[in-house]
């Protein structure tokens, strides 16, 4: 899960990690009064969209004076703002974040996630700060320090002053590094997160170590001991047809083409679009219907496959194993009866009972295309769309 | 011959009185799996029939412990169905009980509890299989997993893969065109798992009964091509490949909680090259899977009598490539 800035600052506030000040604002006028009761004279007008490259967007802007931070907080509330992980059809921001200005001396890479390699989390650091790691990694990989976390004993602090010391700090800057990166790594291993990155990580004139952006993402499959967290979810980031499908238990994921699939099992759902695409068409979504596939499931998903307008077929592929593919072809035939469908659908069941799964379908009245193969149903669909 | 299970696997099921634990079991039974024991603390003592809906061909004696299953019933297997929150302590349970194989077929383990585990199956010395996975076949051996036991057949094809249900494709795709499997093994579609295709690879290596390995990945991580530069080091028998998600987006998980690609790094098309690359024969599609295998090894492994030895195989795909 992602969550925003603000939120993650908050999270990373409470585990002692240097962050500037700064509140969120929903509005231009909360905007203003939020950086009156900051004080000083330099504040930061921050757009809240759960995608990196914002400043690039103009998203980002430092006011010099109240009246500025009026002015870009109009700007920005509202604006679709398109970086380049968002697409292109960019994202509206509907909140702010203000924060106080800072004085910088340096801008640094700092990240904690997972190796999957090693099975450890690794903490990474970089001197190239505000630049994408992805780019540094890829581009000039001596750059980039590491420090892997054997989890029985955590993140030692001859690591964390590796790491700084490597950056090239020195003095009260190595101090608070060190103690920066131990209330990171606590922040990272304690609120179940598999991201943390702060980038960048500034080093302020007076030596002083502040996250100046903040990315944190969860593992979703430990949210449930969380729920502080799950709290933060932000619903109008995600695709609101994937907030409809995640209500009846079905994992869907919204793509750009036109022939619609349902499938059980994720690895199996993934070939199915792929399959597609090599016959000539386009998928348009991912859906994984879990290993029984029945009456209601199906429905479900030919609802939310429908209510995209783009779908002008649909290929239903189900392996029964466990569950009998005869089962699965009344249920199909009675979710289509139910949900008014509309588009062509081919269907391929194989499996335990296949054969009677096949007259089942074929005997019901409905407009099906029964396929005998995986390379059939994707011919057989892609033909459907061009007629 | 085949690899990690066999007949004579004794079996211990955590989490055996639960629902899924319940229905597996029986299944499992029916197959010929040899379940000797199951554990539910606080339910040890018992002799479990199964419900009313899935009753057992047999009773499986309940015990509070993997480690009085261990010293009572002689399990050096055990498969692991119990909740997320709760299996990563019956995971460190059975490797401190001293098992040799933990097959961890859970889903939605936290990442943070299977750090640990890792790190604890390290100083055990204890192999696992999962978590997330359908568990691991021999056909007409042993059943130690979800997988519909009746789409496989004895044979000669091992099987590696992320996936459930596009293993299942795949071991159908194999018995259709008369072949068989030796073992399937779905390694889990999690980012950290226990076994993962290079190990599995070295197994079926010194394993006489495989002529030829299917391996089927997915997106993200690069466990694929790792597996890929160890084929290309030491394999010496034909592996058809195959990986899903080609037309996936990046940045989204698709269903599996590995299969994301992130920085641009775990692409389909990226771990596919790395495959080719090692002489792996990757194929495009999924419905290929089976053709492909026949095409290297058919003849041969249909014919369950005929062996051919190792040096056979291998150098017989060379001639093709």
């Amino acid at each position: 899960m992602k969550i925003h800035e603000y939120q993650g600052k908050e999270i990373l506030r409470k585990f002692g990690v240097p962050v500037p000040q700064g509140s969120v604002a929903f509005s231009v006028d909360e905007a203003v009064a939020a950086a009156k009761s900051l004080g000083g004279s330099v504040w930061v007008v921050k757009a809240q969209i759960h995608a990196g490259g914002r400043g690039k967007g103009g998203g980002v802007k430092v006011a010099k004076s109240i009246e500025e931070v009026r002015q870009y907080a109009t700007q920005i509330l509202g604006m679709r703002l398109v970086t380049h992980q968002t697409g292109p059809e960019g994202k509206i921001v509907k909140r702010l974040l203000i924060e106080q200005g800072i004085s910088i001396a340096r801008e640094l890479y700092l990240g904690i996630t997972l190796d999957r390699v090693r099975s450890q989390n690794v903490v990474m650091a970089s001197s190239e700060g505000g630049v994408e790691i992805e780019k540094i990694a890829a581009e000039s990989p001596e750059k980039i320090l590491k420090e892997a976390v054997n989890p029985t004993i955590g993140l030692r602090d001859f690591q964390a002053r590796k790491l700084a010391f490597g950056l090239g700090l020195s003095g009260d800057a190595l101090k608070n590094a060190v103690k920066f990166l131990q209330a990171l790594y606590r922040a990272y291993e304690e609120t179940d997160a598999s991201l943390a990155e702060i980038n960048p990580l500034v080093i302020t004139t007076e030596g002083q170590v502040i996250a100046l952006d903040a990315k944190m993402n969860f593992d979703d499959n430990a949210l449930f001991r969380h729920p502080d967290i799950l709290a933060m979810r932000d619903l109008d980031e995600e695709e609101p047809l994937e907030i409809e499908a995640s209500k009846y238990n079905l994992n869907y994921i919204k793509l750009d083409g036109n022939v619609g699939c349902m499938v059980n099992g994720a690895g199996l759902a993934m070939g199915t679009m792929d399959i597609i695409k090599l016959a000539g068409g386009e998928p348009a979504n991912f859906l994984d219907v879990g290993g029984g596939a029945n009456v209601t499931t199906v429905s479900n998903g030919f609802k939310i496959i429908l209510s995209d307008k783009n779908v002008k077929a649909v290929l239903i592929n189900i392996f029964g194993g466990i569950v009998r593919c005869d089962r699965v072809a009344n249920g199909v035939v009675e979710a289509a009866k139910n949900v008014h469908v509309t588009v062509p659908v081919v269907v391929r069941l194989e499996g335990t009972n296949a054969k009677e799964a096949r007259e089942i379908l074929a005997n019901s009245g409905l407009n099906f295309a029964v396929a005998s193969s995986l390379e059939d149903a994707a011919e057989k669909v892609t033909k459907a769309i061009r007629h | 011959m085949s690899i990690l299970v066999n007949k004579k696997s004794r079996v211990v099921v955590q989490g055996i009185t639960g629902g899924e634990g319940t229905f597996h079991t029986q299944q499992m039974i029916a197959y010929g799996t040899k379940i000797v024991a199951g554990v539910t603390p606080g339910k040890g003592g018992i002799q479990y029939n199964g419900n009313d809906e899935y009753p057992f061909k047999r009773p499986v004696p309940v015990f509070n412990t993997v480690a009085d299953a261990v010293r009572e019933e002689g399990a050096d297997v055990s498969i692991i169905f119990v909740p997320a929150a709760f299996a990563a302590e019956a995971v460190m349970e059975a490797a401190e009980a001293g098992v040799q194989l933990i097959v961890t077929i859970t889903e939605g383990i936290p990442i943070r509890d299977m750090v640990k585990v890792k790190e604890y199956l390290l100083r055990t010395g204890t192999r696992m299989i999962g978590p997330n996975c359908p568990g691991i076949i021999t056909p007409g051996e042993c059943k130690l997993g979800i997988m519909p036991g009746f789409i496989h057949r004895p044979g000669k094809v091992g099987i590696i893969s992320r996936s459930g249900t596009l293993t299942y494709e795949a071991v159908w795709q194999v018995s259709e065109l008369g072949m068989g499997q030796s073992t399937c093994i779905g390694i889990g579609g999690d980012p950290i798992i226990g076994t993962q295709f290079i190990d599995a690879l070295k197994l079926f290596r010194e394993d006489d009964a495989t002529d030829a390995v299917i391996m089927i990945g997915e997106i993200g991580g690069s466990a694929e091509e790792e597996a890929a530069d160890y084929v290309r080091k030491h394999f010496n028998k034909p592996v058809v490949g195959f990986i899903a998600g080609r037309t996936a987006p990046p940045g989204r998980r698709m269903g599996h909680a590995g299969a994301i690609i992130s920085g641009g790094k775990g692409t389909a098309v990226e771990k596919m090259k790395a495959m080719k690359k090692a002489g792996i024969h990757v194929v495009e599609s999924p419905a290929m899977i089976g053709r492909m295998v026949y095409s290297l090894v058919g003849k041969k492994s249909s014919k369950k009598t005929f062996v051919v030895s190792r040096g056979t195989a291998a150098s017989r795909s060379k001639r093709k490539k």
